[in-house]
């Protein structure tokens, strides 16, 4: 069981996320008799949630800067009539039209992020009233009627990757993906490891390392090979997501910026006083979170070939709810972009699978709501009782070392150095690496 | 609870004689996971003494309080109160017998009145409900009991901490205490408020209210036990009784660290360089309050390895100089200059300041100077991420070994730098957000109450850190409320008084008379007026 924890590494609640996203595929999948894992279910699931996904990527950096935003399923809704209606009244091109989405979501979020970060209204208080106000200004401008979009436009909710090259029975382009996403993994964790050798930190056994990548890349390939299977490839909008997940997952962990997220949210004040600008950390995700809502609008609109007035109406809760099962705190300072996404995805098996096996809206919500609630609960428990989380509960037993193996670090070679000689040994690692 | 007759202590007397024994904790053993936190740990606490508890932090002194209020269970031991044996599963079963724990960390509400909060969980009802007539009256009495002159119906946000702890202490007479636990009840007092509070400590002992009390301020200590346990590494090494043995601050220092500390701060010869900081004319409003300025036109220099004290009560306006110099984090600026190194500097941001190498180490860990929930790496390297990112990217590996570094450097006591900052022990959290601050590489450190909440084995250590940094040729500023700490580590002590500097003393020149006497020479007749200067300026700080 230990060997189990090392080779996911040290986040142990991802873990239990992904464990319980596979038994809730499984469980489904013999339930329904077939009916889940299955290439054209998977694009539905897909194609079907990428919008909520979308959302929770912009929703867990607010969540973790300590703030909430209310207004993503009205702002969507906004930026969905707008565009559908330059495209079908003012005949704009479609990427012109998706470019001006982009900067009618920059707008909105720059108007709520003024309001939160400069003048230091709720994030709650503001979102809430964005909420009426541009679900009010949908409706004004759509006339509270739907608005039809063309077929050029619906690609980015609805296409899949094209047939190209030799007929091999199966798509090739999504089997090219396949494998990119396999070998940049392999490469990744290679490099990685590298480097931590040559700080001298201490690194785990190679074999653990080459399992786990083992692992990932055959659940990644395998995958990839289920949607290549099909009539039809990988979807766009599962291609935007993986994009935004890479990028986003990059900046929260790798850039100033994302530390500096995660700062304001732990602690606003040290923030302060270490040069974080909090001012424009809160205004940042603000933004961010409008400008990812206006193109999940424009998935949504692409998907369903028409915008509406009614569009986006409690998107915000389904964004909230991946967050909050994907281990964020609701006191900001803790959340991964990964996690979210993992967590939106158990929301979308879980809608997938029921309505598969034709569970009533009412029985649904009953459960979906009892599942945030047990996740929740789960990471509450855990915390109190001194333990990591939910997968505390599921590897229950598995005590001991955490897994990657930096508890005990050996010695590195260096001596006490003063602050020059340190400045001289950066540049030198730079010198090495570069 | 159960109560069972213990099995050697004499039945409860209803009137039972002063010295006779109130409370034995037998063997108490506590283990939390990985950490045996108490391990055998026996003392004895006679009726109507007041006893004192010494030990380094993380040396087991809170977690015994914890075990004999309630708060945990122990794995193992007895406690015997007035001569049976208690099971106290929670804080409602040791009070109701008479236990009451006031936490460092006061636990007021700030929107709610004295009266509400000394009844909070004992509210005063007729038929079911509250009956404001009988809590007023009754809190009245109380605080009379603990000499706080205000009105029960004050929001506890109206007034300073030094009376907030003595509504604490109301708190527990309103409970029938029998035992009463101060956990370091001076920590965030000034001395004039210490004192208020000590007297009010023997006051009660005279009633024959028995207390047991945590403390770092030694001076305190022999000042008002009768009798000392020393806990060291969760072992109880001794008890002493000051009557008998002739204690002195020596001989606690001896018991907590096991080893005689030839002096409390490290062998040290300046070597001071040439003046590069000046502040001119430093004048700043208050953020709120638009006619009060809380620095008037102050002036002073910095030179190249120099430490420099600065020496105020609290409320004296030393924290909002500094962190006004530090990019204008604290109030409005109004006019003043800042020259370093013979150039003009505008520092308008902390990001400004930290970029013209001045580095400012905050009088608050906990809510100023970390993020508890981050590790010791990520935090090691939160305020300088420029040093470590290249294209954009945060080197992980650089923060990782620059953690290391300043791990060994410092010598902060933890398994490893991915270890959270709320695990580690005050000393070693200190150490932590010291490395911070080394990270930005400053000229100019700022220390405010750098040993604060620390033990003596760790203030030592930072007193050496301080002294390297300055024989590095930094300029070192020490903010501070303990005069010996100050006389012990300056080499020039600058005094200030509400607000503006009064004096300067070089190293030879300074005793705590001088300084004492600086420090309060703004306020109404000399020293006579320190505490209400300390009052006034307390009431403001809180609200």
């Amino acid at each position: 069981m230990n060997k189990v924890k090392q080779i996911f590494g040290g986040d142990t609640r991802q873990l239990g996320m992904i464990i319980a996203l596979v038994a809730l595929l499984l469980f489904f999948q013999i339930w329904s008799g077939g009916l889940i894992i299955t290439p054209n279910n998977f694009n539905n699931i897909i194609q079907g949630n990428a919008y909520i996904l979308v959302l929770a990527v912009g929703m867990v950096l607010v969540i973790i800067a300590g703030h909430i935003d209310l207004s993503v399923g009205s702002v969507a809704a906004f930026v969905g009539i707008v565009v559908a209606t330059a495209i079908q009244n003012w005949g704009l091109p479609w990427y012109l039209a998706l470019v001006l989405g982009l900067v009618v979501g920059a707008v909105a979020g720059a108007w709520q992020g003024f309001w939160v970060s400069i003048v230091g209204i709720p994030a709650f208080i503001v979102t809430l009233a964005g909420m009426l106000f541009f679900r009010g200004a949908n409706q004004f401008v759509g006339k509270s009627n739907s608005v039809t979009v063309p077929s050029d436009f619906i690609q980015i909710g609805a296409g899949t990757l094209p047939e190209v090259g030799p007929s091999t029975g199966y798509n090739n382009l999504t089997i090219l993906l396949g494998v990119v996403a396999c070998v940049g993994i392999i490469i990744g964790s290679i490099r990685g490891r590298a480097k931590l050798v040559r700080i001298g930190a201490t690194v785990e056994d190679a074999w653990i390392t080459w399992t786990r990548l083992t692992l990932i890349c055959a659940v990644i390939f395998g995958v990839m090979l289920l949607f290549a299977s099909g009539t039809k490839g990988f979807p766009y909008s599962g291609l935007i997501l993986v994009a935004l997940v890479l990028i986003y997952g990059f900046i929260s962990n790798r850039t100033i910026t994302g530390r500096h997220i995660y700062a304001v949210g732990g602690n606003k004040n040290a923030a302060e006083l270490s040069g974080v600008k909090s001012r424009r950390i809160n205004f940042l995700v603000m933004m961010n979170m409008s400008v990812l809502a206006a193109l999940a609008g424009m998935m949504f609109v692409a998907r369903s070939t028409a915008s509406g007035p009614f569009d986006g109406t409690g998107w915000e809760l389904d964004a909230i709810a991946a967050v909050f099962i994907g281990g964020a705190a609701v006191t900001g300072g803790v959340g991964t972009v990964v996690g979210s996404v993992v967590g939106g995805l158990v929301i979308a098996v879980l809608n997938n699978g029921l309505q598969i096996e034709s569970i009533g809206a009412d029985a649904t919500q009953m459960i979906k709501g009892l599942v945030l609630l047990a996740a929740v609960a789960f990471d509450v428990y855990n915390k109190r009782q001194g333990k990591p989380s939910i997968t505390g509960l599921l590897l229950r037993g598995a005590r001991g070392g955490r897994g990657g193996g930096t508890d005990d670090p050996q010695d590195p070679t260096s001596v006490p150095p003063s602050a020059k000689t340190e400045t001289a040994r950066t540049s030198e690692t730079i010198g090495q690496s570069g | 609870m159960s109560i069972t007759p213990g099995p050697s202590g004499p039945p409860a007397a209803p009137a039972a004689p002063p010295g006779s024994v109130i409370l034995e904790m037998r063997e108490i053993t506590k283990e939390f996971p990985g950490v045996k936190a108490l391990s055998d740990v026996s003392m004895t606490v006679r009726r109507g003494e007041v006893h004192a508890i010494c030990g380094e932090n993380g040396a087991g002194k809170s977690t015994l309080m914890k075990v004999l209020s309630g708060v945990y269970q122990a794995d193992g031991g007895q406690i015997v109160f007035e001569g049976q044996v208690v099971h106290f599963n929670n804080i409602r079963d040791s009070e109701h017998a008479g236990v009451v724990i006031i936490h460092q960390e006061l636990a007021l509400i700030p929107g709610l009145s004295i009266a509400e909060n000394i009844f909070l969980g004992n509210e005063q009802t007729r038929r079911g409900a509250i009956d404001w007539l009988a809590t007023r009256q009754k809190a009245t009495e109380l605080l009379a009991r603990v000499g706080l002159a205000e009105k029960p119906d004050t929001k506890i946000r109206d007034i300073g901490v030094g009376k907030q702890q003595l509504v604490e202490i109301a708190k527990a007479l309103s409970k029938n205490v029998k035992l009463l636990i101060l956990d370091e009840p001076t920590a965030a007092l000034n001395d004039s408020d210490s004192q208020h509070l000590l007297d009010l400590i023997s006051g009660l002992r005279a009633k024959g209210v028995t207390c047991i009390m945590i403390s770092h301020k030694l001076n305190e200590i022999e000042y008002i036990a009768d009798a000392i346990t020393i806990i060291r590494d969760g072992k109880a090494i001794e008890t002493l009784r000051v009557k008998e043995d002739g204690v002195d601050e020596g001989r606690i220092i001896r018991g907590m660290v096991g080893r005689d500390l030839e002096s409390r701060f490290p062998d040290y010869t300046p070597h001071i360089g040439e003046k590069f900081f000046e502040v001119h004319g430093w004048t700043v409003r208050h953020p709120s309050v638009s006619d009060r300025m809380v620095c008037k036109g102050e002036e002073f220099f910095v030179r190249k390895g120099e430490i420099v004290g600065f020496a105020g009560l609290m409320g004296a306006g030393r924290t909002e100089l500094m962190r006004s110099i530090f990019g204008r984090s604290y109030g409005i600026y109004v006019s003043g200059t800042i020259v370093k190194d013979g150039k003009e500097l505008t520092l308008r941001s902390v990001d400004a300041a930290i970029k013209a190498r001045i580095a400012y180490v905050t009088e608050d860990r906990k809510t100023l100077g970390l993020n508890l929930l981050d590790d010791i790496k990520t935090t090691t390297v939160a305020a300088n991420l420029r040093r470590i990112t290249h294209n954009f990217v945060v080197s992980e590996p650089e923060e990782y070994r620059f953690a290391e570094e300043y791990r060994k450097e410092l010598r902060t006591k933890t398994p490893s730098v991915d270890e959270g900052v709320s695990k580690l022990s005050g000393g070693n959290q200190q150490k932590v957000v010291l490395s911070k601050w080394l990270f930005t590489d400053p000229d100019l450190l700022i220390l405010d109450e750098p040993t604060r909440g620390i033990d003596v084995g760790a203030k030592f250590e930072i007193y050496g850190i301080i002294q390297r940094l300055a024989a590095e040729g930094k300029g070192v500023i020490v903010v501070s409320s303990e005069l010996p700490e100050l006389l012990g580590i300056s080499d020039r002590i600058y005094t200030i008084c509400e607000g503006a500097i009064t004096g300067v003393l070089d190293k030879g020149h300074a005793d705590q008379e001088s300084l004492m006497r600086l420090m309060t020479k703004n306020s109404h007749g000399g020293a006579g007026g320190e505490i209400s200067v300390a009052e006034v300026e307390h009431g403001e700080i809180a609200s």
